[in-house]
């Protein structure tokens, strides 16, 4: 009976029994809401970004659906066109983030000595100051164009993701097959690419998840704190900050954008949970 | 011995994270490709003007030398001159440095007690659906941005829906924030906010763990009453990765103030730090982002000492 239970077990993939989680379809259902809403969202908006509408800090105009902002832009169609850079640029810098972070762990696991302690000791360096300062400095001499708030937010991924698979991959490098592997005369790179990276791959799934929701916390704070690659364009975290001042007049320039982060993080943040504990069963933090 | 040995290992790590981070801070403000005196006065400044920052700044000697002269100035505790207030920078900030620790510190006490009771009764209670309700909410806390957290607190709280709170804090210049006792609420209650989650299920799983062990089961089985066995045997050993995650959340509160005192107008060291950015007031980004650093690489050394020194198994372990 034992071993038939574990065969199934064994069969269901990691992302089926993390779907069989309540958070998991909820998560999911959420993220694919805001995600539509983003990325659709341009090809609805009845006006463009920065069109003048009507009186700046208007709830009730003719024509629109939440009124204008603090400059007299339609809201609503601010809305629509501001959810597509922060999705484009949290998910790139996931991406490179993950990547970049991954491989580095799993060489430091395989490639011990000097290499090892060099790298693991950089990210411990960067990991001990704040990710937000890193990519506040780098955007406010740099300058904030989109590939400089994809770097400050890749830096502060990489040495994260790169501890976690770092672990992961220490306990895979000493197992039988890596050393038949290597008797057999593979080559480093075969091994690392071919042999460990393959057997991380549920705790890279959680890594990406976690990753992408700090990612797009952290670009949309950026964009709060008005560092973004166009400062007059719709961006959800820029107008949170633009129409605070007039929040008890036009709060829907706020509550619109300030719904849209917070579903989306909170979506990407309910699968990643569902993720973590079908891997592991633990709780992770931000600075992990 | 050990214990030494390991404090002393990790003293010189911590010295040596903090000089990589100044090197860092450094050179990204002042070693980069881009001229940092045209960065600073902009695009239409006088060639007489530009020469003259390049002057202060130093600009003109070799990028080593600059940096060593300006780590041996902190060290003597000279930082240098605000740009924009031409005041020390320790005359400016040290006001708001002492309104920022305000708010920290009481996010802290605040938020620590709250978290060790939240996750510790999780794990007594667990999969009950107060724990799972817990999980659920404390889950979606923890994936918000702080700036989220802090705007739907001001819709909330303070204009649309209810008017308790004042949406900005009015602090005079030099006046302590606990004058201003409802100013302050909201920064605070996000800042717990942000740390509960973390630390309320580090405890939960630790607590979970603990109470698996097998001297909580001999401490039962001994007849130890329930009240004794969680308070005196189960509590204490569920400690020990808290102390690990409190502190990296005092470090995060450090990055998070600059985010919360930017979005309720505190007059704190996080908010002169994002308006030093906007105006490239070199010396007032240099020391924070330095200060901000030393708190950071402090706090995880207390904690790293802490943490071996609750947990027993770990004090033998050390090499």
């Amino acid at each position: 009976m034992t071993i038939e239970v574990e065969e199934v077990s064994k069969k269901t993939s990691f992302v089926a029994s993390a779907w069989k989680m309540h958070r998991a379809k909820i998560g999911f259902a959420i993220t694919i809401v805001v995600v539509a809403f983003a990325l659709a969202g341009p090809f609805f908006a009845p006006f463009t970004a920065t069109e003048f509408v009507d009186m700046p800090n208007t709830v009730d105009v003719p024509g629109t659906f939440f009124g204008t902002d603090f400059l007299g832009q339609d809201v609503w169609s601010r809305f629509l066109l501001g959810g597509r850079s922060i999705l484009f640029l949290g998910a790139m810098s996931t991406i490179i983030g993950v990547l970049a972070g991954a491989m580095l762990g799993v060489i430091a696991a395989y490639i011990k000595g000097s290499l090892n302690s060099v790298i693991m000791r950089t990210f411990d360096i960067i990991i001990a100051f704040p990710g937000i300062l890193w990519a506040l400095l780098l955007v406010s001499m740099l300058g904030s164009s989109s590939l400089l708030i994809i770097l400050a937010t890749v830096i502060s991924t990489v040495p994260r993701v790169g501890r976690i698979i770092y672990g992961a991959a220490v306990a895979v490098v000493e197992k039988d097959f890596v050393s038949a592997a290597t008797a057999i005369g593979e080559s480093r790179f075969r091994i690392v690419f071919r042999e460990v990276l393959p057997n991380v791959t549920s705790t890279l799934l959680v890594e990406t998840n976690l990753r992408f929701t700090y990612s797009i916390g952290g670009i949309a704070s950026l964009a709060f704190l008005g560092f973004t690659s166009d400062p007059t364009g719709a961006n959800w975290g820029t107008m949170v900050q633009e129409n605070s001042s007039a929040i008890i007049l036009q709060p829907w320039g706020v509550v619109l954008p300030v719904i849209a982060i917070a579903l989306l993080t909170i979506g990407t943040g309910l699968i990643g949970d569902a993720f973590s504990r079908v891997s592991a069963g633990i709780d992770r933090g931000r600075n992990d | 011995m050990g214990i030494f040995k390991f404090v002393l290992r990790r003293l010189a790590f911590g010295l040596g994270a903090l000089i990589a981070i100044s090197a860092a801070i450094f050179f990204v403000t002042q070693g980069l490709p881009a001229d940092p005196a045209k960065t600073i006065l902009g695009r239409d400044a006088t060639p007489e003007n530009l020469d003259a920052l390049r002057a202060v700044l130093g600009l003109d000697r070799p990028l080593l030398s600059q940096y060593f002269g300006w780590l041996a100035d902190v060290v003597r505790g000279d930082f240098g001159t605000s740009f924009t207030t031409q005041m020390s920078v320790s005359t400016y900030l040290g006001p708001r440095f002492g309104n920022s620790l305000f708010i920290m510190l009481v996010g802290t006490i605040v938020s620590i007690p709250i978290s060790l009771i939240l996750g510790g009764y999780m794990a007594l209670k667990r999969d009950s659906l107060f724990d799972t309700s817990s999980s659920f909410t404390t889950l979606v806390f923890a994936a918000l941005p702080e700036f989220v957290m802090g705007t739907g607190l001001i819709v909330i709280f303070a204009t649309t829906v209810f008017q308790w709170f004042p949406a900005v804090v009015f602090l005079e210049e030099g006046a302590a924030p606990w004058t201003n006792p409802m100013g302050v609420v909201l920064p605070i209650t996000t800042l717990v906010l942000g740390c509960i989650p973390y630390v309320s299920r580090t405890m939960r799983a630790s607590m979970v763990e603990v109470l698996e062990s097998d001297y909580i089961e001999m401490a039962r089985l001994k007849g130890v009453s329930e009240r004794n066995v969680l308070l005196r045997h189960a509590f204490p050993n569920a400690l020990g990765p808290v102390f690990q995650v409190s502190a990296l959340n005092i470090a995060y509160l450090v990055g998070g103030a600059v985010i919360v005192e930017r979005l309720f107008n505190y007059p704190g060291v996080g908010s002169a730090l994002t308006d030093a950015i906007r105006v490239r007031d070199l010396p007032v980004i240099q020391f924070l982002s330095l200060l901000i650093g030393g708190v950071y690489v402090l706090t995880n050394l207390v904690a790293d000492v802490a943490t071996v020194l609750v947990t027993p198994r770990l004090r033998t372990t050390l090499k």
